[in-house]
């Protein structure tokens, strides 16, 4: 028994509370207060890491109810890689917010530490009604950092996103009704363990259920034709917000990745593979359309906006195979489009700040301060986001590629996979052309604001971590495929939570 | 007695839904709270129906109610509660900011 | 020898020149060429044992479940492509340290070009496919930076976001075609591919392999029909195009050709397009050349044909050709690049490229005169320079074609029409330029460059000197290494002799000659090259345009799609979610066999008017009040529902948070419009009521379905286990603070969060309320009626009592935390109806964010709390004490965590009450700061 497992809950959930209590202190110990939680996360997860990469599930039954009547966090590989790459986006932003952004409005601080406590909640639950709450606290968390410094545009999305997500969430209630009114249970291992037993009669109840949740995961994920909201909301938002929603989405694609395969996977009988037919299909759209929307973007903001969608559908192209080599592909391509795009909203969110007159519109001539630098460092993202060698982005793409390889549909995917991929590196040549080539005559007495160390350190890191993932990409492709595998043979999730004989609940039950 | 709330989850449902597709913030907020009505019914009743009963084991019933659903129910109501309330002060924000009550603000 | 050194001085070494011109003021061209020094010598140290036929292979692994390993290759052939980029490299880096103008910044410069060379030296030293593509696609970067060079002109920009579109998309057919290339031989390293030549020929998929893998090289390498990014490519300062354009960029595509040469070519697939494709861009580019004003157009068009050229060789598939093609590689490579550095020198001291102002500049630099005549004569074919003996074996072998049958004339005679042209434009660039009359009215007044930017030229004329005369003691060896490592096997005979006697191929070179210029002298009776306007459609503009049109496609389609509007949104989520259902639902029985609850009398009133009210609101919701109103009334149905359906607790809960919302709603409304404008049309409302329908039809059936099926939960187990284990008989209450108190924890953060966002949306919000009701009678002069005054007086303590009594029983009856606080909540906010904010925040005093936070913490340190008894976070316990007057009474640490819920609860009501409350007028600045 280890606490090891709910301090990435425990740490924001207190920081938050605390910086919601300590209404009195000072801007500079507040950032001091976040600054460490957030840091603290860093250690938490690799050592996590540590103790999950022999392919153990660490499972911590919550107020020591043993599961399924219990809730229980479940720590696996997926999940603790889920919790790394959070810690080091969050890292990121708020030492980007740290630079002014997070004085625009009340209790910043408290607030990304909570959107924190809802995204790591997410990822380690193993009770399907608990991983509800856990959106639930991130979204509301992420309505108010995304009007954070509020303006008309922010409230008019912001608007958009609560509407849609309230009936997400109702749908999500929806399904959860009727999964747990043909399976009478809520724990992901013990659904996973009922849904093979369950008749002709009920299963397609079942189906219905999961298809209901499908589509909220489709949702949080921007899977079009669900997705539409999301390039303007998180265009609206402060570039720090921007980078940390990078990792918003992904949550989506991981609650896809953690009930699928586990509850619905090819062992639950009337119920497998309920999701296979939709996933694949709706990602090549959005994969598609994701990169028109690229190309179509008339601001760096937006850009980075439709190049969430645009990998999110490349993401779940993989996925969409529901194989081993998809879900490897999955996990590292979300490891590289999380800090891609995260690292492009800081940029975005830079160049604006420089750009004195034209801010982040492409299509306006305007002097560009320090070009060097931040030319480089766009050149750096613009490479990565596009796919391009040698950074992440372009193993991302060949695991994908090499994933839908052996797929059915591999001629389409591939086609689709690859022009899409051209579109996006046309869009990303203009885009830097037009920022940094096409700049208007420096003026004479030009006094340009100088930049900012921890916002440009921010931007740096994030890119480092991408280049990471290539230098140690052998280790970080293994890590994937070893997680692939765990989540192909989801037997051991069910034994680490349920015991070795998953029956234990038929004797419990023959008590009545 | 199942027909009964089969059919108010119905409804609820269906209006819901029709006052969400309005382009108006004050109905969506009316639809979005039958909708959360619709919701709670439907996942209290997913486990099945019991009457004239309470889920206090005291009483010394013989059938009680399956208190799961309840507390589930429970959660969702005063989430909804919370989630409600922002959305309502959204729109306000809103009307301010976009000098329109229309969902996608101002006038159209 | 570690291979990657070579590749990785220049790649990583990059930005030594800016670094160290910023730190010691040491010339970045210095810089640069010391490390391209530094990697010749160390592929020097190899030479002899490869030309030996010795081949290197070092290998780590990077990524190897991808099949992507560090591996590298060092063979005649990959020496022979490390020479050319690193001696012609070192010699550009000293040319353009005089060529670039002072303005230009030669840190980024030398900074780049390294880039590109490294990029370079790795697709030619790569063993893996994979890794070749790596650095493929790296070479298309770093030339589209350095074609962007000058960023301020737009030739430049746009020269190189075509460049970079087009051979990027080759590269990207390069990586499919690569990828099917190791599933078929099930390796990406060169070894194994190349040993399975048989295999992939053989393979079904060879068709679309070979397709994929020669998109890649014929755009990189500029063959028709996708040549004309490289003109445009000249818009780059000379030195980059005298580097990328005669040994390296451009080379990298038949570098390809030859690399694969054993796996893909021999087929007669592959003689046709390669060789087709080769011959029509020879062909095509050699007569155009000829048209071009502009120095390096002339230069750049030629290259294209040579390009041609050696593909054409490589396509004939022949040993002999693909010897021809390696040495016409090296040759074309020399020559080039003195051609280019010559037309940068005349640019450079001249100010112009336009071969219709310049004119007989042999007067003032003789000595350039000399060396760009000697080099044009190699490009040319003229005997005793290296150009003639690689055209004359490619003459030689376009004789041999075996697959034409009785068209195999064709290949000579296209042959020999371009090598007329060759000769006439190579003329042309030396007539024009420096012979004729004296220049009129150039820019500068032309003379010599200074001596050191004409060393370059001179090496490399010289070269082609020395292998056009003694090419047997010269050249041979390089190339028979080279030629030999494409082949993967023994070479045939072949004689490296200046005279071969008069035949053929002598008799074609000599039409050639002749033939070239006749044309280019006495072409006013043909054309008249100096008043030839170069037509205004090219492959730029055309693809240019298809991109705008893509881009402006795109702003309309994702305009019209995602409109932002929220009604379509909504609409495409419930459409998604019905397909979804119902597709899930197929083959369902919607009937089951469990026995059912029989309804009474009263469950129907109440659900009739449950129904009613409901689609009362829809209809009525334009008139706001009314809806609320009725709202209200559905919301009681829905409690007294739970008071029928056994559920004491929701009944009470939903009863309350009922209050306060429909509260809250009043609020929203007296700001708000009274009613909503009328639907814009009939159609629409029909489309939402059918919408509406469906999905409430949906649901119904669905919660039918599941309600007439038999029914089997973990619910036992609560029952059982809550009062022995719990501490409690109100199994709900110890669901919700202990069995699942962790989704408790969440759902009062979700409050709390909710609460501090709801006071960031009201920082500076001022709202005005109308002056007239909705009848529009004046409001009330008095806000705060006197009988509500003094009625909620008293109640305040009254509810505080009722709340406390409902918290302890909570956890036994129905009642605790949240109902508690509710109660609280809607007690106290009855205050602020009727006295006013002002009055009741003077009276309460408290800042309710920080009660939230107390709350949260309490129910946080008691869930803690366990973990001192080695428990995990929220382990219960609980005990019996006996207290004065109200007897035994049972305490559980599930009533601390409680008591945080029911403190969460009270703040949350209270911010939102007091800050909406307290919006209109004045009232609410005695708040602010709250």
């Amino acid at each position: 028994m280890t606490h090891l497992v709910i301090l990435p809950i425990l740490l924001p959930l207190l920081a938050g509370s605390v910086l919601l209590l300590a209404a009195q202190l000072g801007a500079g110990a507040r950032r001091a207060i976040a600054l460490a939680a957030t840091l603290a996360l860093l250690p938490v997860a690799l050592l996590l890491l540590d103790r999950v990469g022999d392919g153990t599930h660490l499972v911590y039954a919550l107020g020591d109810w043993a599961p399924p009547f219990g809730i229980v966090l479940v720590a696996d590989r997926l999940a603790v890689a889920m919790l790394l790459l959070t810690a080091v986006v969050a890292l990121a932003s708020l030492l980007y917010a740290a630079s002014g952004d997070d004085a625009r409005g009340p209790q910043y601080h408290a607030l990304f530490q909570f959107q924190l406590l809802g995204i790591n909640g997410a990822f380690l639950t193993g009770d399907l009604f608990n991983l509800f709450v856990f959106f639930e606290v991130l979204l509301i968390a992420s309505y108010a950092l995304l009007l954070h410094g509020s303006g008309a545009r922010r409230v008019g999305a912001a608007l958009h996103v609560v509407v849609l997500n309230l009936i997400g969430s109702a749908l999500f209630l929806f399904a959860v009704g009727t999964l747990y009114g043909v399976a009478g249970t809520l724990n992901l291992a013990d659904l996973a363990r009922v849904m093979p037993l369950l008749g002709p009669d009920v299963a397609p109840l079942a189906r219905s259920g999961a298809l209901l949740l499908l589509g909220v995961f489709a949702l949080k994920a921007a899977l079009l034709p669900l997705g539409f909201w999301l390039p303007r909301a998180y265009a609206a938002a402060t570039g720090a917000t921007a980078a940390l929603f990078a990792v918003l989405t992904k949550v989506g694609v991981y609650a896809i990745l953690r009930v699928y395969p586990l509850v619905f996977g090819p062992g639950a009988g009337e119920v497998a593979d309920v999701a296979a037919a939709w996933v694949l299909p709706v990602a090549l759209v959005t994969l598609a359309f994701g990169a028109l929307g690229v190309l179509a973007s008339q601001s760096l903001r937006t850009m980075a906006g439709w190049m969430v969608v645009y990998s999110v559908g490349t993401l779940l192209v993989a996925v969409g195979l529901f194989t081993e080599a998809g879900y490897a592909a999955a996990v590292y391509y979300t490891a590289h489009s999380t800090l891609a795009s995260a690292a492009l909203f800081l940029l975005a969110d830079l160049v604006a700040r420089h750009r004195v007159a034209a801010g982040d519109r492409l299509d306006a001539l305007d002097v560009m301060p320090h070009t060097t630098l931040l030319g480089g460092l766009f050149f750096v993202t613009a490479v990565t986001v596009a796919g391009l060698p040698p950074l992440s982005g372009f193993v991302g793409k060949l695991m994908v590629l090499e994933a839908t390889q052996q797929a059915a549909v591999a001629v389409v995917s591939w086609s689709v996979l690859l022009a899409a991929a051209l579109v996006v590196i046309v869009a990303v040549a203009r885009a830097g052309s037009a920022l940094f080539w096409r700049t208007a005559p420096e003026p004479a007495a030009a006094q340009a604001m100088p930049l900012d160390r921890r916002s440009v350190g921010a931007v740096a890191g994030l890119l480092a971590c991408a280049v990471g993932l290539v230098l140690w990409g052998g280790a970080a492709a293994s890590y994937a495929w070893s997680t692939a595998r765990q989540l192909a043979d989801p037997s051991g999730y069910v034994a680490a939570v349920l015991g070795a004989d998953a029956n234990a609940q038929e004797q419990r039950r023959s008590l009545r | 007695m199942e027909a009964l709330v089969a059919i108010a989850i119905g409804v609820l449902t269906g209006t819901g839904v029709f006052l969400l597709l309005r382009a108006r913030t004050f109905p969506v907020l009316l639809g979005l709270t039958l909708l959360s009505y619709a919701v709670n019914l439907f996942l209290f009743v997913s486990g099945r129906l019991v009457v004239a009963s309470a889920p206090l084991t005291d009483l010394g019933l013989d059938a009680y109610p399956d208190p799961i659903p309840q507390a589930l129910v429970l959660t969702a109501i005063v989430i909804g509660f919370g989630m409600t309330a922002l959305l309502v002060v959204l729109a306000l924000r809103a009307l301010l900011d976009t000098g329109g009550d229309h969902v996608d603000g101002g006038e159209r | 020898m570690l291979l990657p050194l070579v590749i990785l001085i220049p790649l990583l070494g990059a930005w030594l020149p800016a670094a160290l011109s910023r730190a010691f003021g040491i010339d970045p061209a210095r810089t640069a060429g010391t490390l391209v020094t530094v990697a010749l010598a160390i592929v020097l140290g190899q030479a002899g044992a490869v030309l030996d036929g010795a081949t290197f292979v070092q290998s780590w692994p990077w990524i190897p479940s991808l099949g992507l390993n560090a591996s590298f290759r060092l063979d005649g052939y990959a020496l022979l492509f490390a020479l050319l980029v690193l001696v012609i490299g070192a010699l550009v880096v000293l040319y353009a340290r005089y060529y670039l103008a002072p303005e230009d910044s030669k840190e980024r410069f030398y900074g780049l070009l390294l880039l590109f060379m490294g990029a370079m030296l790795g697709v030619v030293l790569s063993e893996n496919l994979l890794l070749l593509v790596t650095f493929w696609e790296l070479t298309s970067l770093s030339s589209f930076l350095l074609i962007g060079f000058w960023r301020h002109q737009a030739d430049a920009r746009r020269g190189a976001r075509l460049a970079l579109m087009i051979t990027g998309a080759g590269g990207l057919a390069l990586l499919a075609g690569v990828l099917l290339l190791g599933q078929v031989v099930g390796s990406f390293e060169l070894t194994q591919v190349l040993a399975s030549g048989a295999l992939i020929k053989a393979h079904p998929l060879y068709e679309t392999i070979l397709v994929l893998v020669l998109l890649g090289a014929f755009t990189k390498s500029a063959q028709f029909p996708f040549h004309f990014w490289l003109p445009h490519a000249m818009a780059a300062p000379t030195p980059v195009s005298a580097y990328l354009h005669s040994a390296t960029m451009v080379k990298a595509g038949v570098f390809l050709l030859g690399r694969l040469f054993p796996a893909l070519a021999g087929t007669e697939t592959w003689f046709f397009v390669v060789s087709g494709a080769g011959l029509a861009t020879q062909l095509f580019a050699s007569y155009v050349a000829l048209f071009r004003h502009d120095l390096k157009g002339l230069l750049a068009y030629s290259t294209v044909s040579h390009l041609g050229l050696i593909t054409l060789l490589f396509g004939l598939g022949t040993p002999l050709g693909e010897i021809a093609a390696v040495f016409h590689i090296i040759n074309h490579a020399v020559f080039k690049a003195s051609l280019f550095m010559a037309a940068g020198i005349v640019d450079h001291e001249t100010g112009t490229r336009d071969m219709r102002r310049l004119s007989g500049l042999a007067r003032y630099m003789p000595w350039t005169a000399a060396l760009a005549t000697i080099a044009a004569g190699a490009m040319a074919g003229v005997p005793l320079l290296n150009g003639f003996l690689s055209k004359e074996m490619f003459f030689a072998e376009t004789l041999q074609v075996q697959w034409l049958g009785p068209w195999y004339w064709i290949m000579p005679v296209a042959a020999t029409l371009a090598g007329i042209f060759t000769v006439a434009y190579s003329t042309r660039f030396v007539h024009d330029v420096f012979f004729g009359p004296a220049p009129q009215g150039l820019p500068k007044a032309p003379h010599e460059p200074p001596r050191w930017m004409k060393v370059p030229v001179e090496i490399l004329v010289g070269l082609c000197l020395l292998v056009g005369l003694a090419p047997a003691i010269t050249v041979a060896p390089l190339l028979r290494a080279a030629a030999g490592a494409v082949l993967q096997g023994p070479l045939p005979e072949f004689s490296l002799k200046l005279w071969h006697g008069v035949n053929l191929p002598l008799l074609m070179s000599v039409v050639a000659l002749a033939g070239g210029a006749i044309v280019y002298f006495t072409r006013r009776y043909h054309f008249d090259l100096h008043g030839y306007r170069q037509r205004p459609v090219d492959g730029r503009t055309i693809s240019e345009g298809a991109v705008s049109h893509a881009v402006y496609g795109a702003r309309w389609l994702v305009g019209r799609v995602a409109n932002h509007s929220l009604q379509r949104y909504v609409l495409l989520l419930v459409i998604a979610a019905l397909g979804l259902g119902f597709t899930g639902a197929r083959g369902l029985t919607l009937t089951g066999t469990a026995t059912l609850t029989p309804a009474d009398g009263l469950a129907v009133l109440v659900t009739a008017a449950l129904v009613v009210a409901a689609v009362a609101v829809a209809v009525v919701h334009a008139r706001r009040l009314q809806a609320l109103v009725l709202v209200g009334i559905v919301g009681l149905a829905v409690s007294l529902a739970f008071v029928r359906l056994s559920a004491p607790d929701l009944a009470l809960t939903q009863l309350l948070v009922e209050i306060v919302t429909v509260l809250l709603l009043l609020l929203a409304m007296y700001f708000l419009p009274a009613e909503s404008p009328p639907e814009p049309s009939r159609a629409r409302v029909a489309r939402d009521v059918a919408v509406a329908v469906a999905a409430g039809g949906a649901m119904a059936a669905l919660a039918w379905a599941l309600l007439t099926r038999p029914f089997d939960s973990i619910a036992w187990y609560y029952l059982e286990n809550a009062k022995p284990e719990g501490g409690g008989y109100n199994v709900v209450n110890v669901i919700l603070v202990d069995f699942r108190g962790f989704d408790t924890l969440g759902e009062i953060t979700v409050l709390g969060i909710a609460a501090v966002g709801i006071l960031a949306l009201l920082q500076g919000l001022r709202l005005e309320g109308p002056a007239l009701d909705w009848d529009g009678r004046p409001w009330a002069a008095e806000r705060y009626p006197l009988m509500l005054r003094v009625l909620s007086q008293p109640l305040l303590p009254l509810a505080l009592l009722v709340s406390a009594y409902l918290f302890l029983r909570g956890h036994n009856a129905p009642g605790g935390g949240f109902i508690a606080g509710l109660v609280t909540g809607t007690a106290m906010l009855l205050q602020y109806v009727a006295q006013g904010s002002a009055w009741a925040s003077a009276r309460l005093p408290w800042n309710y964010t920080r009660v939230i936070a107390a709350g949260l913490l309490l129910a946080t340190a008691t869930g803690l709390a366990s973990w001192a008894f080695g428990a995990p976070f929220l382990t219960s316990t609980f005990g019996y004490v006996t207290w004065p007057v109200v007897g035994k009474f049972e305490l559980a640490s599930a009533m601390a965590f409680d008591l945080g819920i029911y403190l969460a609860v009270v703040g949350v009501v209270m911010v939102i009450i007091s800050r909406l409350g307290g919006l209109a007028g004045p009232a609410n600045a005695s708040l602010e700061g709250r």
